[in-house]
């Protein structure tokens, strides 16, 4: 005990100015062991110290506690010592020892998950996500805890905050995968499919030597989100890696059998074809969104009709696709036009409905503005990609393999590489 | 009106009259039409224009009228093809009637030659339905044998003889003798390969171009059509100028490659060159009234309004063959001048006896459907809307069976426009192309965005060297 309270008095003593900090740090670091021993007779110390001035102390005397196990009863204090902490802690100290932060906030999402109140975690940890981003751009681990409980809490909004930051820095590749994967399914909640597939799609072509579960579980909620959007399947985009090429279709098959029989368009062979994979779907947890893909069958039909038709009868509607009865086909047609994916008017008294073209006519205000935003944005983001190209052309790693490559001819020859680099 | 109505017959005049009083006979007026009248020709079958045709043999009624006259049509061929339609006729056609006549006249030709596998299988067919003169006769059969057998003895111990002399040409003429030898006796795969061998020995281009044609020949009937193709163009290839049979021959010969592997344009424009010199010149392979048939049904189906105009139709050559089937020549003027009636009246009457020509039926279909798809858009090309009723009585067919084919031709975007199902309408649609700009402009920046930002992604994962090892694995 007696190394404890010297170690409290030095993090007392030592928080004022960053040097000190930094001195403090090394101190902490070599009594890491010490603290660790100690780890449950740790909490009685803690309330000596202020997070908010003696966070790297605090921090690190919060790591060893729960390090250790940490018992029932001691468990919600535990938890509202962390809530207290993050919310009152400063970002730059944390900055220091990042991996001790983030032990502590998995800790604290194990401890969340164990008792069974996801909903208690959410808001803590999207403090600690942003304290321990260095910018906005930074994908940390934590990002996934995050995404994890809000899907656990179905609080699918309060994921989207954090989803809507463009990602470009990943420091683990795991934490990608994850987070990836992870916003593809809010997404899919929330019903917003384009950016579903997106993030599905990062999974799914991300660089990898070898295939990995996520990856197997992101390609079949993949092949499903698409069939619902856009009524088929794209083939693998070049970028692929060829683990993921050669062998994701071997363990998805019946995903890939479900996105044949949809490509036939017979409602009924398709839905024979999910009676026999129903177990499957259902250990996948993935029985809803194939429902969803049978529904949009349907849909992707009676749209086709827009295309060829003025009017048409109800009765022939129900025909084509293959419904029961006109009344089925009148709801479905109801339900497309209140979603706005089709624009038609329904006349009860003749049963027919008549198809309209698009009526948007890009000549509003509303659609300048949203024209004008988009080529914003895209100016920002090819900035940013010839930022990274002109970076990379003054790599010296580059430059030397670019140098290698060529042939030395004579050295009367203008060189745009330096010799340095040869 | 009057230069429309020089290109027709004088007969066909008194039906034209009719639809003259209508206005224009091509373009018909905006409005929806319901002029019944203009669909009158083509209806009367009795019409003096169809006489010229019955000494082909394939003048074709509406229905089971007027069959093919199997000996008329046999007679425009000799050699091998001969027996060997005679046989396909047999095979195909429904009558019993016909079919004995087609045997009966394949065993009296292929009696005349030496081939005995032929005979043994015409006389297997005909059974003993012919009595019994053209029943199985063993003797004659072992006695051609025999002289087969005799004669290959020959034929080898001379072409040895040649061989150990070394002379060139009666090397070639040696191989040329075996070749014409198994030819006769239907060993085309050994006659194929003999003539093959000559190629080595040939000095001048006539040589070249005799052993071309023989291959050809023999392809044609083996079914090897790109072996046609490649002899075609050596032979097109020999320096010395041909004369205009053999070009002819030769263009014939393409022709028939190209329509065997359903390159109906190529095929038409094949056929379209071919010049009229080639009169019986080729008998052993085709008549030019088949010239005439497969060249005016492909460029049907597969060219469009100009080439139709240029090639066929003022094409004074081709002319000549037309001549020879008045109704291809009057079908094709039917199309070019929209009457889509009779002109699909006349298909229909000639489609039972195409479909026993040997080289034409498995294309029948095809080409049908083409001319059928083309006569429909150009229908609805000149409108803005079309009431499907009349436009049904055009085509002979109920309007359910023409709205399915419209919508069919709308979803491949033949077609522009939407189907008023509730009135039976067709509309003429032209796409907005400000808004499809638009959409597409928007549409390109979405994808943009998304593609560069994966993109940035990727570049940094791969810039942290992070890839999966395999301890992750599955």
């Amino acid at each position: 005990m007696e190394s404890v309270e010297v170690l409290v008095a030095h993090i007392q003593g030592l928080s004022r100015s960053p040097d000190e900090v930094s001195h403090l740090h090394s101190l902490l670091k070599q009594s890491e062991d010490a603290l660790r021993s100690h780890a449950s007779r740790l909490a009685p110390f803690l309330s000596q110290l202020d997070p908010s001035i003696h966070t790297l102390g605090y921090l690190f005397l919060l790591e060893a506690y729960s390090s250790g196990s940490i018992s029932g009863e001691e468990a919600s204090g535990f938890l509202l010592t962390v809530v207290e902490f993050i919310n009152s802690c400063s970002a730059e100290q944390i900055q220091l020892a990042p991996e001790k932060f983030i032990s502590v906030c998995k800790s604290f999402k194990d401890q969340v998950m164990q008792l069974g109140v996801p909903m208690q975690g959410i808001a803590p940890l999207w403090m600690a996500v942003r304290k321990l981003q260095t910018s906005t751009e930074q994908l940390t681990t934590l990002h996934s805890d995050y995404l994890l409980l809000c899907l656990l809490a179905k609080c699918y909004k309060a994921g989207l905050s954090i989803l809507d930051d463009d990602i470009f820095e990943v420091d683990h590749p795991r934490d990608h995968f994850l987070y990836c994967y992870y916003g593809g399914m809010i997404n899919i909640g929330l019903k917003r499919f384009e950016k579903a597939l997106a993030c599905l799609h990062n999974v799914v072509t991300a660089p990898m030597t070898t295939l990995n579960a996520i990856c197997v579980e992101a390609y079949k909620k993949y092949i499903l989100v698409s069939l619902i959007l856009n009524g088929q399947v794209p083939s693998f985009p070049k970028y692929t890696s060829s683990a993921a090429h050669r062998n994701l279709k071997n363990y998805t098959q019946p995903y890939v059998d479900l996105a044949n029989f949809y490509a036939s368009g017979k409602f009924s062979e398709l839905e024979a074809c999910i009676q026999t994979n129903q177990e499957k779907f259902l250990s996948d947890s993935n029985l809803g969104l194939v429902k969803q893909v049978l529904s949009s069958l349907y849909k992707r039909n009676i749209q086709r009709l827009t295309q060829t038709y003025l009017t048409l009868s109800l009765q022939d509607i129900a025909n084509v696709a293959q419904l029961n009865n006109p009344k089925e086909a009148e709801m479905h047609v109801l339900q497309m036009i209140q979603d706005g994916e089709i624009f038609a008017t329904i006349n009860q008294k003749d049963g027919m409905v008549s198809f309209h073209e698009d009526p948007e006519q890009y000549k509003s205000c509303r659609m300048t503005e949203h024209i004008d935003f988009s080529i914003q944005r895209l100016m920002a983001l090819s900035k940013k990609l010839s930022s990274l190209d002109d970076n990379l052309s003054c790599d010296p790693q580059y430059l030397s393999k670019v140098g290698k490559e060529r042939q030395k001819f004579d050295f009367d020859e203008f060189d745009s590489v330096s010799h340095k680099f040869m | 009106m009057a230069g429309f109505e020089k290109q027709l017959s004088a007969p066909l005049r008194k039906g034209i009259a009719e639809e003259a009083m209508e206005g224009d006979d091509e373009a018909f007026d905006g409005a929806p039409m319901g002029n019944e009248e203009m669909f009158s020709n083509g209806g009367d079958i009795d019409d003096p224009r169809h006489t010229p045709i019955s000494t082909l043999g394939k003048a074709g009624a509406s229905g089971g009228g007027e069959l093919m006259d199997v000996e008329a049509y046999a007679s425009l061929y000799t050699g091998r093809t001969k027996v060997v339609r005679l046989l396909f006729i047999a095979k195909r056609c429904g009558n019993e009637a016909m079919q004995l006549e087609a045997l009966r006249m394949a065993h009296d030709e292929i009696k005349k030659g030496e081939d005995t596998q032929l005979y043994h299988e015409v006389t297997a067919r005909i059974g003993d339905r012919l009595g019994p003169q053209y029943a199985l006769d063993q003797t004659w059969a072992d006695i051609v044998d025999r002289r087969a057998e005799h004669r290959k003895e020959k034929l080898e111990n001379e072409f040895n003889s040649y061989k150990t002399n070394m002379i060139k040409e009666s090397i070639r003429m040696g191989y040329n003798d075996i070749a014409d030898f198994y030819y006769a006796h239907g060993q085309l795969g050994d006659a194929f390969k003999n003539y093959v061998r000559t190629r080595d020995y040939c000095t001048t281009s006539k040589h070249i171009i005799q052993m071309c044609l023989n291959v050809i020949l023999v392809s044609i009937e083996l079914e090897q059509f790109m072996h046609v193709s490649n002899y075609v163009s050596k032979a097109e290839q020999t320096p010395e100028q041909l004369d205009p049979i053999m070009n002819s021959k030769l263009r014939c010969a393409a022709g028939l490659a190209y329509l065997e592997t359903k390159k109906y344009k190529l095929a038409a424009r094949k056929f379209l060159e071919t010049g009229i010199e080639l009169g019986n010149n080729y008998t052993d392979v085709i008549a030019p009234q088949d010239v005439a048939i497969y060249g005016g049904l492909c460029a049907l189906a597969s060219f469009d309004r100009t080439e139709l105009k240029n090639k066929v139709i003022d094409n004074i050559n081709f002319s000549n063959f037309l001549e020879l089937v008045p109704e291809v020549r009057e079908l094709i003027n039917d199309f070019y001048a929209s009457h889509y009636a009779s002109c699909l009246e006349y298909l229909e009457n000639l489609k039972p006896n195409l479909l026993l020509d040997i080289h034409l039926h498995d294309h029948i279909e095809m080409l049908y459907t083409e001319i059928r798809h083309k006569a429909i858009i150009q229908y609805t090309l000149p409108f803005i809307s079309v009431e499907l009723h009349t436009m049904a009585g055009a085509f002979k067919t109920s309007v359910a069976g023409l709205e399915k084919e419209l919508e069919a031709l709308i979803t491949e975007n033949k077609i522009q426009a939407r189907i008023d199902s509730h009135n039976k309408i067709l509309y003429a649609r032209h796409a907005d192309q400000r808004n499809a700009t638009f959409q597409r402009v928007l549409q390109t920046g979405v994808e943009f965005e998304r593609d560069v930002r994966a993109m940035l992604l990727r570049a940094n994962l791969i810039k942290h060297e992070s890839i999966m090892k395999s301890a992750r694995k599955l």
